[in-house]
């Protein structure tokens, strides 16, 4: 038991620490890894590691970590393997959160750089709340369709209001809405600064909720019988994964399928334990998004594809594997 | 000592009240099933008693707390509440599965494994037999497992209190007595109580100790299996005719549904041209089952049998395998060995008396071979020493009619009585004790109806049908004696 946790949690490190190298070595222009520790020899090489590649990695790895436990949270909590914040519509709330401050010119000095992330955490949060209701009004047993389908609902309409809001918007803004709609190019350190606070509190709500999570995947009723304060959790929860998601989308905006993915192959692989699951899938998250950020920037070099066509290329694949098993059960 | 108390619980989901004013307490030790059709409110019953649902008004008390006054944790501790197993969203282990029995113990910021934790999850999974599959995928176990799994994450729970929602529902037989022996065994040997609803109502009777049968959401009845598996009771709850009967084995009742439906059109009589005569046997062979009661070698008892056969065996037959060798000699002769009803005698069966009597009711058929060289008197039996297999008196009554099942009782009476006048007239002698004899010590009785016609609830010496009877079996058994002493003669 201590020995498959020693090697679980290794090899994620080990996985996170590859990926970390290689999205620093790799680009477009050839660098050794070594100006790192190298700042009087290389003063260049070691600009381009510090001020582009480092913090680009490291915002994606958080983005990945923070879409990563979110989807293991909601899908634990949903109980439906399908569940993560893009398929259910919340990171669309949680763009449309963050649009609404630059398109209404929100800003509030108490927040200061933080308006962004908080607005994209209630929009994510109220987005939640509404999908929840309203796929438990379809269908009280709340099937993994009906979820998903509410989640389409959602995530189209919402979709449309960031059309319309762009398109309403001036030219400056124009811009900075195309970068709501997914990437983890050209952020700078100032972005990951912003990105762990939220990152913490997150985490830690959910991690308090770690054994709770575990009761809960035998139904409500059970978990209450167990001594669990259901309805107290459950928002705990809730609100744990907005705060992931609303904070994710507010920097590096909807990316797909990660919430999905990496909690779906960590369970197959370590188990559903969600004592380790949640710090599993934190690690893993973090891989899969630094070596799909790799992939999206130099597999059509010089030029760049968006980081969600990537994490759609291996989501959907895995998103049509796990409904096709669910649904043969 | 009282571990659960419900005291005039009324409540149910929002606007509408589902249940209303239930009462009852059970005590340690003690396993009370709850039973009642669907949507009678069993379930919403449970969600009160757990706490789920809170009560429109009424009190429930777990060792004489009432539940209100217990955390969430507390109460988790006390009482364990297993609702209807759905299936897993994500894999894990038996072990896992079993672990998260212990939630409730499990306290503090980082909330360590005690060696208690893990003696309790051992001793579940070795008391549900499961502790074989501990790493194994709950989700590849077969449904009898996997409910067995999820009883012993009940038990480790480790609370005295247990609630559990059909624990047995979609379970093959096997697996319903392994888990409801089990439950038992925790029952009556650890003290643990339990209240399980129940959907079938044999096994509620069978292991539990009092029952409590819902209608409409009220206690339609409370008491032991006896006091509320009554006939006309559980036919007004259930909207469905039944029947009790005793088990074979317990002293708990058991119902049999009664069909609503006619099998065939066709008259369903029966009369002295059903018989076949063979080699060594006599056999009445009717195109359908008759109810019989009898003292017979083959299928005795209470059944429905198609064919009844009288066989000879010579003197030296070997008694010893008989149930094996009268079997195989069924099956020889082309009966159905779970169809037929056997007897034998020493006498040559082509001797059999075979007399048809009609009556008011239908007709009677009354066939007895006789012999009569150990007859004794059975009010001097005591006094014989020496047992003496000769002579057989075997007499069977066939009605065309229904009998009730103290009707069978009374023919058998009836039969016997006029059994013992005909060896009366005739003379009969008990060697031993030189007084007249009352019959043979190895005489056999059947009684055979084919429950179609007239319904006779008794068959005593002066009712219709008892008056054939001792007609039928006094005339048979005389004639039947006396070819028998001219074969003694010659």
């Amino acid at each position: 038991m201590k020995k498959k946790l020693l090697l679980a949690y290794g090899s994620s490190i080990f996985l996170l620490m590859a990926s970390m190298w290689l999205a620093v070595s790799m680009g477009s222009v050839d660098v050794p890894f070594s100006a790192i520790w190298d700042q009087e020899g290389n003063p260049r090489a070691y600009s381009i590691l510090w001020n582009i590649r480092m913090p680009r990695a490291v915002l994606a790895g958080l983005v990945g970590a923070a879409l990563a436990i979110a989807g293991a949270a909601f899908q634990g909590l949903l109980r439906n393997p399908l569940a993560d914040p893009y398929t259910i519509g919340v990171s669309s709330g949680a763009s449309v959160g963050a649009i609404s401050t630059i398109f209404f010119g929100i800003s509030l000095p108490v927040l200061g750089p933080y308006t962004l992330a908080v607005f994209g955490i209630i929009g994510a949060f109220l987005t939640l709340l509404i999908v929840l209701v309203f796929a438990r009004l379809v269908d009280k047993s709340m099937k993994m369709e009906t979820l998903i389908l509410t989640g389409v609902i959602f995530s189209s309409f919402l979709g449309s209001c960031i059309s319309l809001l762009t398109a309403l918007s001036h030219e400056e803004l124009k811009a900075v809405v195309g970068w709501l709609l997914g990437s983890v190019a050209m952020r700078g350190w100032s972005y990951v600064n912003i990105l762990v606070p939220f990152l913490v509190i997150g985490f830690f709500i959910l991690w308090l909720n770690r054994r709770e999570l575990n009761v809960m995947m035998y139904g409500d009723e059970r978990a209450a019988s167990l001594g669990v304060d259901v309805v107290r959790r459950r928002y705990a929860i809730l609100v744990g994964g907005s705060v992931l998601t609303g904070a994710a989308v507010s920097v590096s905006g909807t990316i797909g399928f990660v919430g999905l993915v990496v909690p779906h192959i960590t369970r197959m692989i370590w188990g559903a334990d969600h004592r380790h699951l949640l710090p599993l899938s934190f690690l893993n998250g973090a891989s899969l998004l630094i070596v799909c950020d790799l992939v999206s920037r130099t597999i059509v070099a010089p030029q760049e594809l968006p980081i969600g066509v990537v994490t759609a290329f291996v989501g959907a694949p895995v998103f049509a594997y796990i409904f096709f098993k669910q649904r043969r059960k | 000592m009282c571990v659960l108390k419900v005291e005039h619980i009324s409540g149910g989901y929002q606007q509408t009240p589902i249940i209303h004013d239930i009462s009852f307490e059970v005590q340690k030790g003690e396993f009370l099933g709850i039973l009642g059709p669907n949507g009678c409110g069993k379930s919403t019953l449970i969600k009160i008693i757990s706490g789920i649902i809170k009560p429109s008004s009424g009190r429930v008390f777990i060792d004489g707390t009432p539940i209100e006054k217990l955390s969430k944790r507390q109460l988790a501790k006390k009482m364990t509440v297993l609702p209807q197993i759905q299936n897993n969203a994500f894999p894990a282990t038996v072990r896992e599965t079993v672990e998260i029995g212990r939630y409730p113990h499990q306290t503090g910021f980082f909330s360590s494994w005690s060696e208690e934790d893990e003696k309790a999850v051992i001793k579940a999974m070795e008391l549900t037999d499961v502790l074989k599959y501990q790493d194994t995928n709950v989700e590849f176990l077969s449904g009898g497992e996997r409910q067995r799994v999820f009883i012993a994450q009940a038990l480790a729970q480790s609370s005295e209190l247990l609630i559990l929602d059909e624990p047995t529902n979609h379970l093959d037989i096997a697996h319903q007595k392994q888990i409801l022996d089990m439950i038992r065994r925790e029952v009556t040997e650890h003290g643990l109580t339990v209240v399980a609803v129940f959907h079938d109502i044999n096994l509620a009777s069978l292991y539990c100790d009092h029952l409590l049968l819902m209608e409409a959401g009220r206690m339609k009845a409370y008491g032991e299996p006896h006091e509320v598996i009554i006939e006309q009771q559980l036919m007004e709850v259930y909207e469905a005719r039944i029947s009790t009967q005793a088990h074979p084995e317990q002293p708990k009742p058991q119902m049999a549904i009664l069909p609503d439906f006619e099998d065939e059109k066709k008259e369903k009589t029966v009369s002295l041209s059903n018989i076949q005569m063979g080699a060594d046997y006599v056999a009445f062979i009717a195109d359908f089952p008759l109810k019989v009661l009898s003292s017979a070698v083959h299928n005795a008892g209470l059944g429905w049998y198609r064919t009844f056969i009288n066989r000879t065996v010579p003197p030296e037959y070997d008694i010893e395998n008989v149930q094996t060798e009268f079997m195989q000699y069924i099956m020889n002769n082309g009966f159905s060995p779970t169809n037929t009803v056997g007897m034998m005698t020493a006498v040559d069966t082509k001797k059999a008396v075979m007399k048809e009597y009609p009556a008011s009711f239908g007709s009677l058929i009354v066939i007895v071979t006789a012999g009569i060289g150990g007859a004794v008197d059975v009010s001097r039996a005591y006094q014989q020493t020496v047992f003496q297999p000769i002579g057989t008196i075997n007499t069977w009554v066939i009605i065309n009619g229904k009998l009730s099942d103290e009707a069978f009782v009374q023919g058998m009476m009836t039969a016997t009585e006029a059994k013992s006048k005909a060896l009366q007239t005739e003379n009969v002698m008990d060697k031993w004790s030189n007084t007249i004899a009352t019959g043979t010590p190895t005489d056999s009785l059947l009684v055979a109806a084919t429950q179609h016609g007239k319904y006779m609830q008794y068959a005593g010496p002066i009712t219709e049908v008892g008056k054939m009877i001792g007609k039928g079996v006094y005339e048979a058994t005389v004639e039947a004696i006396r070819i028998y002493k001219r074969e003694m003669e010659q």
